[in-house]
């Protein structure tokens, strides 16, 4: 099991309107200091067996059709390490 | 002719859609998402609505829906695809037409009578309109911010590919005030103001939406 982390955000000259409302937000719960808030999307994926190359790929791909929409959106993908440890351990509990 | 309407799971729209393409004198066809299957229409229209509660980005999922591998084959080959509302961020999601529509800039759902200016009647979705004609058709949408870099709206619109903007004040942040858009070809339009809404006296605004549906008949015959 692997789990893997593709994180979506609006590209940088697209307006975001939810992160523009949160960061209106801020200030009313006293929170100051916030010059700016982008508001994108996580998505964890679990998976079975090794992360490979080949796994990464096919993720990317994932991440090119549905996940973003690469007219607005960037996207990056990272594998979740400490994920792995957590099963391995819980394995060694067992 | 035979006018194919495809109700997806949160599709509101499609029955005013099948409605307005009888007004305007042709057959009606209920067309299932689920199925691969356009039953020999001549011309689809994408209704409005919230296909899959616009879970993920509006149009996103709808986008691989079994009946879009059939919409996007016909389009590619001529067929005239009009796409409202949520049937635009179909299309747009689909590579059909470029560009993408976002929340608007003002963050609040947008429902009334709009202004509109149609700039380009050469389309089989527009023929029926004088060249430049100023409609009022009702626009509702809180995903109606239509988005693209520099060159793409350039191109828009140094290839008259605009084919309707919003006049008296921009609704929702659209960029270039564009209302709606076709392709390079001129059969596919992308329409965020729902002409469906706007074809009979009783309700509405009036009938200026009409022309979408008559529009078809005499581009068909042309071809």
């Amino acid at each position: 099991m692997a789990r893997v982390v593709v994180d979506v955000m609006p590209k940088p000259e697209i307006l975001d309107p939810q992160g523009k409302a949160v960061l209106g937000a801020l200030p009313r719960l006293g929170f100051d200091g916030v010059t700016d808030v982008r508001q994108g999307k996580r998505f964890e994926l679990t998976l079975d067996g090794e992360v490979s190359e080949q796994v990464l790929a096919e993720v990317r791909e994932m991440a090119e059709t549905l996940l973003s929409n690469p007219v607005i959106e960037d996207f990056e993908v990272h594998v979740e390490d400490h994920f792995v440890a957590e099963i391995a351990a819980e394995e060694g509990r067992q | 002719m035979r006018v194919g309407v495809v109700t997806f799971p949160g599709s509101l729209d499609d029955v005013d859609a099948r409605r307005a393409v009888g007004l305007g004198g042709h057959e009606a066809v209920a067309l299932w998402h689920g199925d691969h299957d356009l039953q020999g229409v001549d011309a689809i229209v994408l209704p409005g609505g919230f296909s899959y509660g616009d879970y993920l980005r509006c149009g996103a999922i709808s986008r691989f829906a079994p009946v879009m591998t059939e919409v996007v084959a016909a389009a590619r080959k001529g067929m005239p695809v009009l796409g409202i509302c949520n049937g635009f961020q179909i299309l747009c999601e689909s590579h059909l037409l470029p560009g993408a529509l976002i929340r608007n800039d003002h963050r609040k759902f947008v429902c009334r009578d709009q202004r509109l200016r149609i700039e380009n009647n050469r389309t089989p979705w527009t023929s029926a309109y004088p060249d430049g004609a100023e409609v009022t058709i009702v626009l509702k949408n809180g995903e109606g911010g239509f988005v693209a870099d520099d060159a793409t709206l350039d191109r828009l619109e140094g290839e008259g590919q605009v084919v309707a903007r919003y006049l008296d004040g921009n609704p929702n942040g659209s960029m270039r005030d564009v209302a709606g858009i076709t392709n390079d070809r001129g059969n596919v339009v992308g329409l965020m103001p729902h002409p469906e809404h706007a074809v009979e006296e009783l309700t509405g605004s009036g009938t200026d939406g009409l022309g979408f549906f008559t529009s078809l008949a005499a581009a068909v015959l042309s071809r």
